[in-house]
């Protein structure tokens, strides 16, 4: 039954993209149809993942696939990838409702066949990759999502900024792939099958330095396409790239499908290893996240600041998932679980309030026609359920309670915290509470940026003329922006849904339920033995924190409005009794300057200034300003990497000549080599 | 039945002390400038006289600057509902988790940043952006010294924290204690706008901090923004005094009788009062820094708090 429900998710998908392609001569119909097919089957894939999750089975597929070496399972939807599966699918429904409105833009532009067909594939892709029961349809769809994604990328291809992304975007993703493929053909080697059920048997008992090397190579091959740094060049140029509606499936989505190839490859198929990997991985993801943010801090296209962000939050995620690493290395399964909750509900949520963001990055965008903050403000009056909608994910990005973000955050302080305290070594017991500071200075440089982003675009006075004609988006983008506010504050209240679905996870992965250890309904309560005589524990309560809120504030309105006296008048700013103009207005450079100026150090700002004389040196004819930030791992690590490849590639040229004749020679010389040596 | 009565008790104490709290900064700095200073009732003439005036609203302003006092105030007064300040079984003091305090404040914070951007004046922007940096900075330096309290206690409870340095009696006051406590003092300056960090008194528009993001509100609305720094200067110091000196406070260890209470909250008082008066005696001793040398104080105070932590680790052995 559950098989047959995937099998429409699939099947929607290919269809909606091949009647997408074929209508391509009416535009308008075809919009219609491709999204309405990813609709269809983003319901379903919703459907799917919340069975399998309730009710903890495991659904395959594989009869057909007898004959095929090496593969008995095509599909194997565990736990693991239900939960992945919902989180695309949720996802994908609120974009695609979106993109209904969103899509329209490029009418009579851009050829929408091919966007409905990629935007289908690309999903298609992802649902199977984490769908995959073996590492070669894995491949496969891992290589179908990379190339869907890229032609999506490069979707607005007349625009020479676009193509550079894209290519930046493919050879990354591509250096990525090699080394899942290496880590996988070295996992065949030895198991003997591309089954991940089969490795997963072999792969407990593989040599130490084995794991360690296989552990390495997923790390760099997944770290790619996640974007942790210093991999992450390509995020912040393919993201602003893309449309809007596909840069957040991008965000949202593709880099948690990396996340969970991730947690497939360390967990399920080796089962963890020593504790080492977990410092490393945390290790990863506090520098991810802390860089990740600054950097964000220091964009003002928003598109830019979205991707960077997710840089970050791809950061708290490793977190997580680092301390997970650690206490699986001591064999102390039921704190696992625990950084693994955190972990992945972060990804559940991270999905979520990123994919609303870039939604809203996209509506100013539809209003506006740019990306720039410097050329916003004043669009909460002009465009309010956006901005609303907006101010909601910026909130929960920025971990603020009662939303979401908060609620995931929590959870991976808390791990780190009982890093802190668990039984292991001082080292570690040290390390945990600064891994949790590095974490709290991410989480309030997060709120800086979100008070920027909000802020800058939204209030005050309008910028530009382009911002004072804002209006208010379709219909359907603000519907599927708001269905996922709605996810945003309903599981910031009632984390214990997702903690509830995430039960059959931990369960099959470190052997302990979620539910058993952080239970409650109304509230969250770890309660985790750390020794038979010495446990840790603590509760929040959302749910009756935000009525508490809510009640709160419409008392104190009453109660203030009774007290007080004296009416309401509405008069101009105060400016020193000037007229206020809005280019005296805070912009979103000036609001980053303080952040800019005390991380100098790190962030290697650029500044320059010059200015024009009209007579002497006193009176100015024009100023001019330019400011920047190095980009610091493109200068120091990929630039000279390319000068090397390039030279290399310039020696490598003298072999070849041009003449028929000499490569020949290299075929005969190649051949009498490989005779001698096969012998 | 009992939880429901201490937690309304402890939010109209708070309600009502905070205000004098400022008053007693305020007298204790007049008297070591040698100045009468204003009376200690001053900011409750203050709130009163706020509550009478018309609010003025910026024409620029979107809704966004109107419900912001609201939440700000609010946000405030759940940490003082969760706060152990006069006693550790409060009603929600069950959801007093040290995370939920800082990020309620965190909450409280965003809101008003985003109101100071909201007017379109460059005052009320520039404060939210050095607000914003300045927080920014500090909170590692204010979680770490947390930190170090909740792995001590095995909670993130702050009441559970509280009592179990409660019961610890006074063994428990060693090096690491200490350390941390100065670590976190040092933060609570800034928390709190304070000189040397920033100047709660000033109104020249270049150097205020906090100040700047207030210029726009009148009336009502200012009422209950100043009312909540006061509160939220309370619970600094409630944070400060209780969570590494909780003697006196009511727990349920010690079975609860209105001697109790009442020894509670003189004790609180005290503490609260002290503590202000040492910040009194800051203020009028030091200049207030550049901005851009902050940083490095709360450098400072994160390395003391990560001295604290070491020495906890290695003590506890």
């Amino acid at each position: 039954m559950t098989i047959l429900l995937f099998y429409l998710v699939l099947g929607l998908l290919l269809l909606g993209g091949l009647f997408a392609y074929s209508l391509q001569g009416k535009p308008r119909l075809s919009l219609r149809v491709g999204f309405s097919f990813a609709l269809g089957s983003a319901v379903a894939g919703t459907v799917l993942g919340i069975i399998i999750l309730l009710t903890g089975d495991t659904v395959y597929t594989g009869a057909g696939f007898a004959s095929l070496p090496g593969m008995n399972r095509a599909f194997l939807i565990d736990p693991l990838a239900a939960f992945f599966i919902l989180v695309i699918s949720l996802v994908s429904l609120a974009v695609s409702i979106f993109s209904f409105g969103y899509a329209e833009e490029y009418i009579g532009r851009h050829n929408l066949g091919i966007l409905g067909l990629l935007y289908n594939l690309f999903l298609l892709a992802m649902v199977a990759l984490v769908a995959s029961g073996n590492a070669f349809f894995f491949l496969f769809f891992w290589e179908l999502m990379s190339l869907a994604s890229y032609g999506l990328v490069v979707y607005d291809h007349r625009d020479s900024h676009v193509r550079r992304a894209g290519f930046v975007y493919i050879v990354m993703t591509h250096i990525g792939t090699l080394f899942i493929f290496l880590a996988f053909l070295l996992l065949y080697q030895a198991a003997g099958s591309f089954d991940f059920e089969h490795m997963a048997q072999f792969g407990r008992q593989l040599p130490a330095g084995f794991k360690t090397g296989i552990f390495l190579l997923v790390t760099v091959g997944f770290g790619t396409k996640a974007g942790i740094i210093p991999l992450h060049i390509w995020l912040p140029k393919a993201h602003p790239a893309a449309p809007s509606n596909v840069s957040a499936l991008m965000s949202g989505v593709m880099l948690k499908t990396a996340i969970y190839g991730f947690i497939r490859v360390v967990w399920d198929v080796l089962g963890g290893g020593s504790a080492w990997w977990g410092i490393f991985i945390l290790s990863l993801g506090a520098v991810s996240a802390l860089l990740g943010v600054m950097y964000a801090l220091m964009q003002h296209d928003i598109k830019e600041l979205l991707a960077y962000h997710s840089v970050e939050n791809i950061g708290i995620i490793l977190m997580g998932l680092g301390a997970a690493l650690i206490f699986q290395g001591y064999g102390l399964p039921a704190l696992a679980m625990l950084g693994l909750v955190a972990a992945l509900f972060h990804v559940l949520n991270h999905a979520l309030f990123k994919a609303l963001l870039f939604m809203g990055a996209g509506a100013i965008h539809h209003a506006t026609r740019t990306r720039d903050m410097e050329k916003m403000g004043g669009l909460l009056k002009l465009m309010p359920w956006t901005g609303f909608f907006f101010l909601v994910g910026s909130i929960s990005i920025a971990a603020l309670p009662p939303f979401n973000g908060f609620v995931s955050e929590w959870l991976t302080f808390q791990s780190l915290l009982v890093l802190g305290s668990a039984p292991l070594s001082l080292k570690l017991n040290i390390l945990g509470p600064v891994f949790g500071a590095a974490l709290a200075l991410t989480g309030a440089l997060a709120a800086v940026c979100f008070v920027k982003a909000f802020g800058i675009q939204f209030l005050a006075q309008p910028r530009s003329t382009q911002a004072a004609k804002a209006k208010e988006v379709p219909r359907s983008m603000l519907i599927g922006m708001g269905i996922l506010a709605v996810l945003c504050l309903g599981l910031g209240i009632f984390p214990s849904s997702a903690i509830q679905l995430l039960n059959p996870v931990t369960l099959h992965l470190v052997g302990y339920g979620s539910v058993q250890a952080l239970g409650g309904y109304a509230w969250l309560n770890p309660q985790i033995p750390l020794l038979p005589n010495l446990s840790y524990h603590t509760t929040i309560a959302p749910f009756v924190l935000f009525v508490v809120l809510a009640f709160g504030v419409l008392l104190v309105y009453r109660v203030v409005k009774w007290l007080g006296h004296g009416g309401t008048r509405i008069d101009e700013t105060w400016n020193c009794g000037g007229t206020l103009s809005p280019k005296m207005e805070y912009t979103a450079t000036s609001f980053a300057k303080p952040i800019r100026i005390i991380f100098r150090r790190i962030l290697l700002p650029k500044r320059v200034v010059e200015t024009e004389y009209a007579l002497g040196s006193h009176f100015t004819r024009s100023l001019k300003y330019e400011g920047a930030v190095k980009p610091f791992f493109e200068d120091i690590l990929y630039r000279p990497a390319q000068n090397v490849f390039l030279k290399v590639s310039g020696k490598m040229r003298l072999l070849q000549s041009g003449s028929i004749h000499l490569y020949l020679g290299y075929l005969f010389i190649t051949l009498v080599i490989l005779l001698i040596w096969a012998k | 039945m009992l939880a429901v009565g201490l937690t309304i008790l402890q939010m109209l104490f708070v309600l009502g002390f905070a205000p004098l709290l400022s008053g007693i900064i305020k007298k204790t700095k007049a008297f070591f400038q040698s100045r009468r200073g204003p009376s200690l009732l001053q900011p409750y003439r203050d709130l009163y006289k706020y509550l009478q005036k018309e609010t003025v609203l910026s024409e620029h302003t979107s809704w966004i600057f109107r419900i912001t006092p609201y939440v700000y105030f609010v946000a405030i007064l759940i940490v003082a509902l969760t706060l152990p300040i006069l006693t550790t079984f409060g009603m929600l003091s069950f959801t007093g988790d040290l995370f939920i305090v800082i990020y309620l404040f965190a909450l409280a914070r965003f809101f008003l940043a985003l109101a100071g951007l909201d007017a379109g004046s460059a005052f009320g922007g520039m404060a939210s952006s050095r607000e914003m940096a300045v927080s920014a900075i500090a909170e590692p330096a204010l979680m770490l010294p947390l930190f170090t309290m909740a792995i001590a206690a095995g909670t993130s409870n702050l009441s559970g924290i509280v009592e179990q340095v409660a019961q610890g009696g006074w063994p428990a006051l060693t090096s690491a204690h200490l350390m941390t406590f100065v670590a976190l003092f040092v933060v609570g300056i800034a928390e709190t706008g304070r000189i040397p960090i920033d100047n709660p008194d000033t109104h020249l528009e270049l150097t205020m901090i906090h100040e700047g993001m207030l210029l726009e509100y009148s009336g009502k609305q200012l009422a209950l923004l100043t009312l909540a720094v006061h509160i939220k200067q309370l619970l600094i110091f409630a944070l400060l005094a209780n969570l590494f000196f909780p003697w006196g406070i009511a727990s349920p260890a010690a079975g609860f009788q209105v001697s109790t209470l009442l020894i509670a909250t003189l004790a609180f008082a005290a503490k609260a009062v002290g503590l202000g008066m040492v910040m009194a005696v800051i203020e009028i001793s030091m200049a207030k820094m550049r901005l851009f040398k902050i940083p490095d104080l709360l450098m400072g105070s994160f390395l003391l708090g990560l001295l604290g932590l070491i020495s906890h680790v290695l003590l506890r052995g």
